[in-house]
Parts: C-alpha cells; sequence; structure tokens
C-alpha cells in the first residue's frame, strides 16, 4: 500500500520529535559552567583605582581584583585580602594579617609590599584615583613583615573599613599597575582574558572546579536591545536591567527569575544653588512642593522605586523619612514663587542624560512644574556631553541623574561640586561624622546631614533607583541589591 | 481625463490626514502634553486609542503628531522644489558649467543614504525639528533638480521654444514662460511622492531621537518609546504605526493617481 505523502510527512514528524525529545534532556542536564551576563554601559577601561566609571566596578570588582576588605551583598564588611585585623584603642592603628598563598594572575606573589605600594599610590599626590577621600585619613602605611601591615590614620575614621573595600581600593601589583587599564592583573578568582570594545569582556576562572569556568560581561545599551537579548538568549541576564517597563513581561515568562532590589542610586533633581532663580531657597522649595513623586514613580518607573526626601538611601539604618519635609502642595509653591517674586513662574532648562529614567522622569517633572508656571526646556544630552557641561562646566539649571555611589551625603561638602552648595551646618556635621567611630552616634550625625539638604531643597529627591535583576532561571549567586557596584560572580552558579 | 482609484484612495487618505492634522489646531480630545490621570490604559471610550506611559491621550498625541509630520512634509518639500528646480531649470536652459556642476553635486547628495546624511546633518547642528526638516529638504533638491531638469530638456527641444530663442527672447524669459508651466505636471507628482518619503523620514529621525524633541509629540517618536513596551501596551505601536502607513501609502497612491492624469507620456 502506497502512503499519502503527507501521512509520509507526519509520521517523520513524530519519529524526528521522539528522538529529539529522548536526546534533548540528557543534553540539558548537564549543568553549564559558564555565564553571559549584560551590562548597560561598557567601561572606559578597566582599572578600578583610576576611573570614576561604575561599570569598571561592574565587571572586575570582587571577580578580578580584591581588596584588603570586601563589602558583601548585605553591604556589611567582609575579610578579603587581610584575614583579620586589630584596631589600637585610639582608634587610630589598624595591623592587618594577610592572606598567605596568593598570587596575582601574572604568577606574582602578593605580599605587604604589594598593600603598601597600592595604599600609596592611591593617596599619592600623583594619584589618579577617582575617590581619594577614601584615603585622606591615612597617615602612614608600613609593611611589619610579609604578612602584616600597619595602617596609621590621622584621626579616627569610623568608616574607613568599609573604605577598604571599595573597588578604588583594591591591591595591585607594582608590576602590572601601569597596564590594568587594559590588561587588568589581581588577585581575585576570575582572569582577564579579552576585552572586544564596543562588545564584551571575557573572564576565566583560575580554579579548574569552579562552578563557572568562563564569564562574559556584554554591553547592551539600547533597553529594547537588551530585552531581545534575554528573550532571544544571547544572554543569561542582566543584574542591572535598564527598562522597568519590561519587568512585567519576564515576570509571566516562566523561563526568567525577576528580582527587585535597591541601589545606592538616589535619583535627583540636580540643581544648579548658584543659577537664578535657583540660587533663592524659596525657588528651590516651591520645586520640591511640586514635585509629585507618587506620579513620578508610577509613570516614569512603572512603579517601581522607593521616594524618598533626602539624599540617602532607605535600606541604610541610619535613613530618616524625610518626605514629608516638603509635601505635595501646589498651592504653597505657588505661594513660594510669589514670596520670591516670580508670580508668572519663569522658565529654565532641564538637561537629561540618556538612561530612561532621566528621559522618562524629565518628561514628567516637565508637566509637574509646568502645573505652578516653571516652564523647562528639555535638552537630551550624551553622557559625555553630559560630564563635560553638566558635571564639570556646572552650565546647566536642572538634571535628573541617580548617584549610585554608597553613603555618599558627603559630595554635599565638595568643593566646587555641580550642585554649586554651601553649608557651614552641614559642613560642621561631616566633620563631626567623620571624627566619630560609634555607629549610635554616627547615624545621628547622618540623621542630621540629610535634615540639612532636605531642609535646604538643595535638589529635587525624587527616588532611589530599584536594582532589576532579570536572568534565566536556574541561575543563583547574583546579587539582590547592589550596596556596592558590583556583580560579584564568585557565588554564582548553576542549579 | 480618467480620475484613477488610485488617486481616490490617495486623495482619500490624504485629505483625512491633512483634516486631522487642521482639526488639532483647533481642538483634541485631550491636552497631548498633560500627563496624569490612568497610565497605560487600552483603547476606551474616554480614550479612544488608550494613553500612554504617562498617561497622555494617544488620539490626541497622533493628532498634533500629523501636524508635526506634515509641516515637516511641507517645508522639507518646499525647499527641494524651490532649490531643486530652480538648479534644473537653470542648468536646462544653459547646459553650460551650471549644468555640469550641479548635476554632479546631486550625484554626490544622491550617493549618501539619505538617512545617514540627515544624521550627519542633525549631529553637527543639534537635533531637533528645524535641523531635521533641513536635513530631509537638503535632500529632496537632487530629486528635483534631476527631474525638472530632464523634463526642461524635453520641452527645450520643441520648435515654438527654439523659435522663441530665434526670435532673440531670454532664455530666462522662457524658461518662466514656457518651461515651467510645461513641466509642471511631473514636478507636482514628484512632490506628492517626496511628501510621503519627507514624512517616512521624519518618522525615522525622530525615532532615531534627533528629530522632534519632547514632550512634543512626534509618531517616530511614539514608536521609539514604544519599544519595550509592545508586550504591555501593544497600542502604543500599533496606532503611530499605522499612521505612518496609512499616511505614506495616501502619499504614494496620489502621487501615482496623479501621474496616470497628468502625464501624458504614460
Amino acid at each position: 500500500m502506497k502512503m499519502p505523502v503527507n501521512v509520509c510527512l507526519i509520521l517523520s514528524f513524530l519519529m524526528f520529535g521522539l528522538v529529539s525529545g529522548v536526546v534533548a534532556p540528557s543534553a540539558v542536564a548537564q549543568v553549564r559552567d559558564d555565564v553571559v551576563l549584560g551590562m548597560a554601559l561598557e567601561p572606559p577601561h578597566l582599572d578600578p583605582t583610576t576611573g570614576n566609571a561604575a561599570a569598571i566596578d561592574e565587571v572586575v570588582y570582587a571577580n578580578i581584583f580584591q581588596g584588603l576588605t570586601r563589602i558583601d551583598r548585605t553591604g556589611a564588611v567582609q575579610p578579603q585580602l587581610a584575614t583579620s585585623w586589630v584596631i589600637s584603642d585610639d582608634g587610630l592603628d589598624y595591623t592587618f594579617t594577610l592572606k598567605s598563598g596568593v598570587t596575582f594572575h601574572d604568577g606574582a606573589s602578593f605580599d605587604s609590599r604589594d598593600v603598601v605600594f597600592s595604599l600609596e599610590r592611591a593617596r599619592g599626590e600623583a594619584s589618579t584615583n577617582g575617590q581619594k577621600g577614601l584615603f585622606a585619613a591615612i597617615e602612614t602605611v608600613v609593611a611589619l613583615d610579609p604578612e602584616t601591615v600597619r595602617v596609621t590614620l590621622s584621626r579616627p575614621q569610623g568608616s574607613f573599613l568599609f573604605n577598604m573595600g571599595w573597588g578604588d581600593a583594591v591591591i595591585v601589583s607594582s608590576q602590572s599597575a601601569e597596564t590594568n587599564k587594559t590588561n587588568p592583573i589581581g588577585t581575585g578568582p576570575f582572569k582577564f582574558v579579552s576585552w572586544t570594545p564596543g562588545d564584551r569582556v571575557d573572564l576565566a576562572a583560575r580554579d579548574p572546579e569552579a562552578p563557572i569556568q568562563r564569564a562574559t560581561f556584554r554591553f547592551i545599551a539600547e533597553p529594547a536591545a537588551q530585552q531581545a537579548a534575554i528573550l532571544a538568549g544571547d544572554i543569561d541576564g542582566f543584574a542591572n536591567f535598564s527598562a522597568p517597563e519590561s519587568v512585567i513581561l519576564f515576570e509571566r515568562d516562566g523561563r526568567f527569575d525577576v528580582v527587585i532590589g535597591s541601589t545606592e542610586g538616589e535619583t535627583i533633581l540636580s540643581t544648579n544653588n548658584l543659577s537664578p532663580p535657583f540660587d533663592d531657597i524659596r525657588v528651590r522649595q516651591a520645586v520640591a512642593h511640586a514635585i509629585d513623586r507618587v506620579e513620578l514613580i508610577e509613570a516614569a518607573q512603572f512603579g517601581l522605586g522607593t521616594p524618598i526626601g533626602s539624599h540617602f538611601a532607605p535600606h541604610h539604618p541610619a535613613y530618616i523619612d524625610l518626605t514629608g519635609t516638603y509635601a505635595l502642595d501646589l498651592d504653597r509653591a505657588r505661594a513660594l514663587l510669589a514670596e520670591a517674586g516670580l508670580t508668572d513662574g519663569f522658565s529654565a532648562t532641564l538637561k537629561l542624560p540618556p538612561p530612561a529614567y532621566a528621559r522618562r522622569g524629565g518628561e514628567i517633572i516637565a508637566a509637574q512644574l509646568a502645573r505652578i508656571g516653571i516652564e523647562l526646556e528639555l535638552i537630551p544630552v550624551e553622557w559625555a556631553t553630559w560630564l563635560v557641561q553638566v558635571f564639570r562646566g556646572k552650565d546647566y539649571d536642572l538634571t535628573i541623574v541617580a548617584h549610585t555611589e554608597p553613603l555618599d551625603i558627603g559630595i554635599y561638602n565638595n568643593e566646587g561640586y555641580y550642585f554649586q552648595y554651601r553649608s557651614e551646618a552641614l559642613a560642621a556635621v561631616l566633620a563631626d561624622l567623620d571624627r566619630t567611630a560609634i555607629a549610635d552616634q554616627r547615624f545621628a550625625l547622618m540623621g542630621e546631614a540629610q535634615r540639612i539638604v532636605a531642609e535646604d531643597a538643595v535638589n529635587g529627591y525624587l527616588f532611589q533607583l530599584p536594582k532589576i535583576g532579570i536572568w534565566r532561571t536556574g541561575l543563583t549567586g547574583l546579587w539582590e541589591n547592589s550596596p556596592i557596584q558590583a556583580n560579584d560572580l564568585t557565588e554564582v552558579r548553576w542549579q | 481625463m480618467t480620475v484613477s482609484r488610485n488617486f481616490i484612495i490617495g486623495l482619500g487618505l490624504t485629505a483625512t490626514l491633512v483634516t486631522i492634522a487642521v482639526l488639532s489646531l483647533i481642538w483634541t480630545p485631550y491636552d497631548p502634553e498633560v500627563i496624569g490621570g490612568s497610565l497605560r490604559a487600552g483603547p476606551s471610550w474616554s480614550h479612544w486609542l488608550g494613553t500612554d506611559w504617562a498617561g497622555r491621550d494617544v488620539a490626541s498625541r497622533l493628532m498634533t503628531g500629523a501636524r508635526t509630520s506634515i509641516g515637516v512634509g511641507v517645508v522639507a518639500v518646499a525647499i527641494g522644489m524651490i532649490a531643486g528646480v530652480g538648479l534644473g531649470v537653470i542648468a536646462a536652459a544653459h547646459r553650460n558649467w551650471v549644468d555640469d556642476v550641479g548635476m554632479r553635486a546631486a550625484d554626490v547628495v544622491f550617493a549618501f543614504p539619505a538617512i545617514i546624511s540627515a544624521l550627519l546633518i542633525t549631529t553637527i547642528f543639534g537635533p531637533g525639528a528645524i535641523n531635521a526638516i533641513i536635513a530631509i529638504g537638503i535632500f529632496n533638491i537632487p530629486v528635483f533638480a534631476r527631474v525638472s531638469r530632464n523634463a526642461a530638456l524635453t520641452v527645450w527641444a520643441h520648435d515654438y521654444v527654439l523659435a522663441g530663442l530665434a526670435m532673440g527672447k531670454g532664455r530666462l524669459r522662457l524658461t518662466v514662460d514656457h518651461i515651467l508651466p510645461n513641466i509642471a505636471p511631473p514636478l507636482i507628482v514628484q512632490a506628492t511622492i517626496q511628501f510621503g518619503l519627507a514624512i517616512l523620514a521624519e518618522a525615522a529621525l525622530s525615532f532615531l531621537g534627533v528629530g522632534v524633541q519632547p514632550p512634543a509629540p512626534s509618531w517616530g517618536q511614539m514608536l521609539f518609546d514604544s519599544q519595550t513596551m509592545m508586550a504591555i501596551a501593544p497600542w502604543l505601536a500599533i496606532f503611530p504605526g499605522l499612521a505612518i502607513a496609512f499616511a505614506v501609502l495616501g502619499f504614494n497612491l496620489l502621487g501615482d493617481g496623479l501621474r496616470d492624469m497628468l502625464d501624458p507620456r504614460l
């Protein structure tokens, strides 16, 4: 009997299905030992001790480079290259005992000379470190023996061990320090393999038994492209996904885990405090009264984000809720503008860097301020332009940006910082804070600092940027929150 | 002269578009720039085409966007037509170095993909509606220069034009009196088609972020915003997409229809 062609086809499809059904599970049963993570921004180079860009730390921190201490996923300080330390009673001497048997990726052994070299390099005159303030309290660094280092501070500093855990304070070798920008050599569990500019950085595990042998960071700026790359399986996930609107899509899709955490990013309407009329506190207060954070978060962030009333992360124990300092009150806002002699409102510019939180947030802020007669011209700018014009040139009225360094309220006291804000009261509080090591007193002073910048309405305080983690189900060990800029791969594995 | 079906459909679509754009000057269902209310709501009685991520009415934004598109089209085609036709008829009238230089320059402009060059212009002079219009307009110049030159050369070959020349009438005079009226039909057809292309180019530039700047609505920018929201709010992509498709289709059909009616060679 001759079989009709279509029956043959159906049969062959069925057989093919059976065969692939049998083969497929055994093929995937093998646990993967590689991971491909996406990042929105590409690092300008790979040396965390000579650059400010968060993207550098997001590739190298804890993976390639290690410090004396490290910040863990909860934000707590843990031992790293220093296994233990003793602090003198006056809080000035820190004696670190170093881990033994550690080598750099190029084979050079790690000892106390590398610590002395790294810290002296970071705090020296010629230092190009992005966070020189971390090392400001250090007076001397002395190698007592190959496995012991004593750091003496000029004044007690409560945050010293935390500071030593930053990416900017990692330990580098004197032999490779100069070339770390393109060929980073550290002591971490992953070795640098290659960097394809515009595309990816590849890392490989040093330990052949490690659950992740090959790790890749791919750089994808466009939210739509990020979404497509995850859906297509080109990348396994994003620790910090750019588009909050995609969360619903991924939550519906059983192939992915969606983990919403918190970042250290206080998203603020940065205000040029020297640019009229924003030099008048009543105008800044009026702006603060006109901002509707709930509406902003709902529209621009699709509901993801925690309202903040000052420059402080809500998950920090010293946080105080100051969102009520200038509660939403359009009548009060108009009255303040009238007091400042601006009954008819005024116009100003709002420069917006590329992230969606800024571009969308800007449209919402413009619409909200229009309600009290402030007309904003929206000027979209690229990051390079933003750095030159706004951050360095201070040529702006308003801008929206997330400040992602942890515990960074100290920037309000930086000479020549782009807010152009000065406050003697704040300077005094921060000086006290620097001298205080007792946690309760530190928290009280941090609260005081939060209150001062909130009441002076230095900037418009909008929301804490969420960390939107999206990755394939089965991938575990990525951080839920980002207490520090990092994609720590040391606990990552497939299940 | 028979009226083709293309012409009727094209006229219908473009007339609707123009009517909507004009109507948006005096009335839109909501203020297209006011945020709030229900965010990302699907089409309903109160918002016919839904609301966008910031709670703005999509129908109102499409209407205002139509105005932007038509405005860009009119000015860009006008720039291209005035400069291009001027260049074309002068080249045809003299057949001298103006012809050579003008046509080679047109070749150079033709050699670059329009969008790439428009991006170049807006990158140098900054993003914004005005620069986008200029960029698109510059790209219309060689098109009109070519069409008008070729058409004018045909007219120049006619005996009555040569007779005029022999009687001592100036070349410029002849161009104004005889050439321009006779090359009008193909130019009108070309203008209609370029209009559709200009709308498409403006949408592309706004999609790339160098055209009309927010919060002023434009179709391309609405499409860009909708990219990552397709799964949760498909209407944000569908309606601007349909608007662009129908506008371009309308102008192309109108152009085709006009050609059938006006061009004696077909």
